[in-house]
């Protein structure tokens, strides 16, 4: 339990929760990080703001980074992302590679990710996302059990 | 659509950027072990399990549940004429199917898309690989919404 961080991680969550009710309030849209990216390709008619949206996010962890080099915990952790698990046969960079793929095709098709479904369609009380949500927590809780990434 | 090339649309396009960046950051989500510690059930009876992010879903819920509750309110949008609520309700094949995919990925590798567009601050060794590969995730998913159906599902992203 030594890596448990309740009150950085409610803190942390307050802001996502602002930044999506931000957005919600001003422009009437879902911060729903899937969409915001799957949506740069065309036929996209609103790429600008989208493209604005994920600069700055970029930007706001960056600076953060630099203002709170303390909450870089571990040091190493963000050099590079987690191992293929040992026992597999299956090299890191293509590990990730189908974790991406997998990513990418799940959050298009099932129409969102951990942020518009996880917390702007729950926020809205939608069954879809919440049916959503329950489905890819169980899988990636059984597939965290299965392939021991951890 | 007419206001979103205004000034004030875009600059609150940014502050929630901003907003989520640094929440990603503070809560540590922008790791991708952490995320996974919280995944791996497999620890709870042993220990070492950290349920931070059940934390961060928590706050930012409460918060979001809040600006929704005060948007019903007000009917609009501040710099558009209506809120962009995905009008398709139904719980199908393809959300179900989805969410699978979604869910393997995840715990393949602990990242979701919002702390893959994060971590661009870091590079760590194989993002672009990630993030090459959910972009053509995306493509291929796409493929598989028929036209129609993506334009009803458009709004909700």
């Amino acid at each position: 339990m030594e890596s448990f961080t309740p009150l950085t991680a409610a803190l942390g969550g307050a802001l996502i929760g602002l930044a999506t009710a931000v957005l919600w309030l001003g422009n009437g849209r879902i911060a729903g990080i899937s969409g915001i990216f799957g949506q740069l390709l065309p036929p996209a008619q609103t790429v600008v703001w989208r493209l604005v949206f994920l600069v700055a996010l970029v930007v706001a962890t960056f600076v953060a980074a630099g203002k709170l080099p303390a909450m870089r915990e571990g040091g190493d952790v963000l050099a590079k992302l987690v191992d293929a698990p040992a026992g597999w046969g299956v090299p890191t960079p293509v590990w990730i590679a189908i974790a991406g793929l997998l990513t990418g095709i799940g959050t298009k098709v099932g129409n969102g990710c951990t942020s518009g479904h996880g917390v702007c369609g729950l926020a809205r009380l939608s069954l879809r996302s919440l049916v959503a949500v329950l489905v890819f927590f169980g899988v990636a809780i059984v597939t965290v059990a299965v392939t021991g990434v951890v | 659509m007419m206001n979103a090339l205004k000034l004030p649309y875009l600059a609150t396009a940014a502050l929630s950027g901003a907003l989520f960046g640094f929440g990603l950051y503070v809560s540590q989500m922008v790791d991708p072990l952490k995320v996974l510690r919280f995944l791996d059930f497999g620890a709870i009876p042993v220990g070492g399990w950290d349920p931070s992010l059940a934390f961060v879903m928590g706050t930012a819920l409460i918060v979001m549940f809040i600006a929704v509750r005060i948007g019903k309110g007000r009917g609009a949008p501040l710099f558009d004429t209506s809120f962009h609520e995905p009008e398709y309700d139904k719980i199908d094949r393809r959300l179900i199917g989805g969410a699978v995919l979604f869910g393997i990925g995840w715990g393949m590798a602990g990242i979701c898309p919002g702390p893959a567009i994060s971590l661009i601050a870091f590079v760590p060794d194989n993002l672009w690989i990630f993030l090459a590969a959910m972009f053509v995730g995306s493509l291929a998913g796409s493929v598989v919404i028929p036209s129609g159906h993506a334009r009803r599902l458009a709004d909700a992203q």
